[in-house]
């Protein structure tokens, strides 16, 4: 893609303390349980009363984020708005079902239908800000984001628009919890601060919403540029991410020592780790690795949290963090999210410092 | 600033099920003859069974299952959506040894939840109980990779969901992707099975009709659900010259707007009905005089067609083209309208179908709109747009013009 | 009227008003409260559920629902005597 790509600002509610103007991360939050849920401001501080009694909160998230980004940037209204979530708005979904069995199917009421539809993300966000520009929503598992992203990109390389609000969202609701715990995705004993460190047979869940403003300007004051976006699935089998990561970077005209920081997806399971070994293996300076699902816990849309990290660590020339993990470097330039999710969504987005 | 596409894009396969039929055949036969699928619950296991009339396909999950060589146990969408994928791509002659980079692009609004709902019935009685298959494929994402892997599709796949714009969106989002390089051919379009949850849903807003439908008509009372899959195979120019198959179409234009008036409601004036189809004509470069045909959205509401046909007048004044709700025939497929009303525009343009609306009889007073009353073919016809629009003031339009 | 404005309260999510702040007869709809086709809907329910008093079509809530007065009019006009 030529069109060159700034991340002007951003916007981030997540299990750490990502949101507002008092940004407190040094230490970050631990998981106390299989669970990290977002650490969510006050709403009434920002958005409009009228609208939040018909908000859930998963739409409370995303606007306030988003309305953050927008803030940050200095901006009324985005040119576009894309949206990217894997599960929609499951409280409204569950609420509706539940009063649909237990109700019989007899007087039912809208709300909780109208606001579980995935797009009233994208859409009220376009009603909070007057947006009337393009609007669109992606929903497809762990490449939910970054096609949103690719979307986004797509936009500013074809010219018709200049700043391009672009989000990840996903919720924990008990139910959704309760139903993947079945399947065996988390840890049965509760984790505290090693969960990458000591790996074992699941992961924790996490939450959040980051927003970012693309532009095809420089402000001057951006966070990062977005560089390259590369999605590839492979639902079972070996996975190659290493070849995939060469072979992306090739393209590029750079190679893996080029890479200042890796930004990990490992989730502390070992089947879903173990992906990540060969890559590990050729990644010679392990203080180049930073694992985000520490701190985001994992969920399909977790890769905004990733972006949000790496865009921050860029403009502020060191990682938001401490820890383990979170090696701090000087002067770091390019910067490569490796994400390779649950069920063989693998992405990686290569940014780089302005 | 609206900027013509960079490259053409063509179209060179459909496929199609709906109420009418399970193929592109049944579907062209039905609207040829007039005859509506709108018709009682056979199908959906619901309260509501006497009560509302449906566009259902009128096949059995096991029939489907048979069809597709997939378990009847499958989600229905993804039934349908095969079923649908799979006549296009044989339409188009599309073979893995082409050597073509090939997407698919699919959109459906509610996943498989004709199977989380009956997992939540078990789940809420008891909290141990409740197939986990029933809730495996609940995600929209989780429908379009299993029909992509049988179809053996793999260099992208993506779901779009964006209510009943979903599958307009997921067209021009692949034409897109075809532009920009990333795609050779991409299937696109949507899918939606019928289940009590958008049964449900839509009855709380009181805007389904007991009876068959009537778009634009000033009586109208409401909706009929209907489901079904529609997909269009584009292609870039370079990626045709290998098939062997002849172009039907060129998808020439597309405009997504966002009407930000409120989460279901449209503004009364149409705002963002007039932008989605000012922008795609101009996206298209043609003359609005040039479009022979509309195939609206017109869901049958008070407010879409109020809405819609108040936008239409304004845009085209004295002018109108023809224009149709084929609604009327296969109810409203939500996810899946936007691409079977392309599969149904495509074939306009490629054959001069001009398809009635039916069951038209009044004029809507302050819009008052005259679609077409029998079904005719126009030798002309060169041009056809195609509205989608859904909750959350999300509207696009498509523009089709001959190859 | 007062229970009836609980009950308004709480169906709607109307989380900063009390019930002392809705008057008897300010219009609940448009300029005064600025409840909209949604809530209209959401009103339908409560009376069904509540009061076990259904209304004949959607069209009938405009009347019906101009305020708490005409509401509680409403109700008790066509609650079912038990």
């Amino acid at each position: 893609m030529k069109t060159k790509v700034y991340i002007r600002s951003s916007g981030m509610i997540s299990p750490q303390n990502t949101f507002g103007k008092s940004i407190t991360l040094e230490n970050p939050v631990l998981p106390g349980g299989n669970r990290m849920n977002a650490i969510e401001p006050d709403y009434k501080q920002i958005l409009d009363a009228k609208s939040i009694r018909r908000m859930s909160r998963i739409i409370k998230m995303a606007t306030a984020a988003a309305q953050e980004c927008m803030d940050a940037a200095d901006l009324k209204q985005p040119d576009a708005i894309i949206t990217g979530t894997a599960y929609g708005c499951l409280e409204d979904t569950i609420t509706f079902l539940e009063r649909m069995v237990e109700n019989q199917e007899e007087m039912l009421t809208p709300t909780a239908f109208i606001q579980s539809t995935h797009n009233s993300i994208g859409a009220q966000i376009a009603l909070t800000m007057k947006c009337h520009g393009y609007n669109n929503t992606f929903v497809h598992r762990g490449h939910s984001f970054e096609q949103a992203l690719l979307d986004a990109m797509l936009l500013i390389a074809e010219g018709e628009m200049k700043n391009i609000l672009v989000g990840g969202v996903d919720e924990i609701t008990d139910t959704s919890h309760a139903i993947l715990s079945r399947f065996g995705l988390f840890r049965r004993e509760p984790v505290v601060s090693d969960l990458i460190t000591n790996p074992g047979k699941g992961t924790i869940q996490g939450e959040g919403a980051g927003f970012f403003l693309l532009s095809s300007e420089a402000s001057g004051d951006d966070m990062a540029t977005l560089d390259h976006l590369a999605l590839h699935f492979k639902p079972s089998g070996t996975h190659d991410l290493l070849d995939f990561i060469n072979q992306e970077m090739e393209a590029q005209q750079i190679s893996i020592e080029d890479i200042d920081l890796f930004v990990l997806g490992l989730n502390g399971d070992l089947k879903n780790d173990s992906e990540y070994d060969v890559l590990q293996s050729a990644i010679r300076d392990h203080q180049k690795n930073a694992f985000f699902k520490q701190l985001s816990g994992e969920y399909p849309t977790a890769v905004s949290f990733a972006l949000w990290l790496a865009a921050t660590t860029l403009k502020n020339k060191k990682l938001p963090f401490s820890g383990p993990g979170m090696s701090s470097r000087g002067n770091m330039k390019r910067v490569l999210i490796c994400n390779a999710g649950l069920d063989g969504h693998h992405s990686l987005i290569l940014l780089s410092a302005c | 600033m609206i900027v013509k596409p960079a490259a053409e894009i063509f179209v060179a396969g459909v496929g199609v099920n709906s109420a009418l039929g399970l193929n592109l055949a049944a579907n062209l036969h039905a609207l040829q003859a007039g005859s509506s699928g709108i018709g009682p619950i056979t199908y959906l296991n619901t309260k509501h069974r006497e009560v509302f009339s449906v566009g259902e396909v009128k096949s059995s999950n096991i029939d489907l299952g048979l069809l597709t060589g997939l378990s009847p146990d499958t989600s229905r969408t993804a039934l349908l959506s095969y079923i649908a994928a799979r006549e296009a791509w044989d339409d188009a002659g599309l073979h893995h040894e082409t050597g073509l980079r090939i997407g698919f692009v699919s959109a459906n609004s509610v996943g498989g939840m004709d199977k989380s709902e009956d997992f939540f019935e078990e789940w809420m009685a008891d909290n141990t109980k409740g197939k986990l298959k029933n809730v495996v494929g609940h995600e929209c994402g989780y429908i379009t990779d299993l029909v992509a892997m049988k179809l053996g599709i793999h260099h992208y796949t993506s779901t779009i969901s964006t209510a009943c714009s979903s599958s307009a969106n997921a067209i021009f989002h692949a034409a897109r992707m075809i532009t920009a390089g990333y795609l050779d051919v991409a299937i696109a379009g949507g899918a939606e099975a019928l289940t009590r949850f958008t049964l449900n849903g839509f009855n709380s807003l009181m805007i389904l009709d007991p009876l068959p439908c009537k778009p634009l008509d000033e009586n109208r009372k409401g909706l009929n659900l209907g489901e079904g899959a529609g997909y269009i195979v584009l292609a870039s120019a370079k990626a045709m010259s290998q098939l062997e198959t002849k172009a039907y179409c060129r998808l020439s234009g597309w405009h997504n707007v966002n009407d930000a008036f409120h989460q279901t409601t449209s503004s009364p004036e149409g705002f963002g009905s007039f932008m989605s189809m000012q922008g795609a004509i101009r996206k298209s470069g043609i003359r609005q005089e040039e479009i022979g045909y509309i195939n609206v959205h017109g869901t049958s509401t008070q407010n879409n067609d109020l809405s819609e046909g108040t936008a239409l007048i304004r845009l085209f004044g004295d002018a109108l083209p023809k224009l149709s709700s084929t609604k009327a025939y296969t109810g409203h497929t939500l996810g899946a309208s936007g691409g079977i009303e392309a599969v149904f525009s495509v074939m306009s343009i490629a054959h001069g179908y001009v398809y009635p609306n039916l069951r038209f009889e009044t004029p809507m007073k302050d819009a008052p709109l005259l679609p077409e009353t029998s079904f005719s073919i126009d030798h002309n016809l060169r041009h056809v747009l195609s509205n989608s629009f859904g909750f959350g003031g999300n509207c696009s339009t498509l523009i089709f013009s001959a190859a | 009227m007062f229970d009836l404005k609980v009950k308004l309260i709480a169906q709607l999510n109307l989380q900063d008003l009390t019930p002392e702040e809705i008057g008897d007869d300010q219009p609940l709809f448009a300029d005064g409260l600025g409840l909209d086709s949604i809530d209209a809907l959401e009103l339908i329910v409560l009376l069904q559920q509540q009061y076990k008093v259904k209304l004949a079509s959607a069209e009938e809530g405009q009347a019906v629902f101009r305020s708490v007065r005409t509401m509680s009019e409403y109700i008790m006009a066509h609650q079912p005597k038990v």
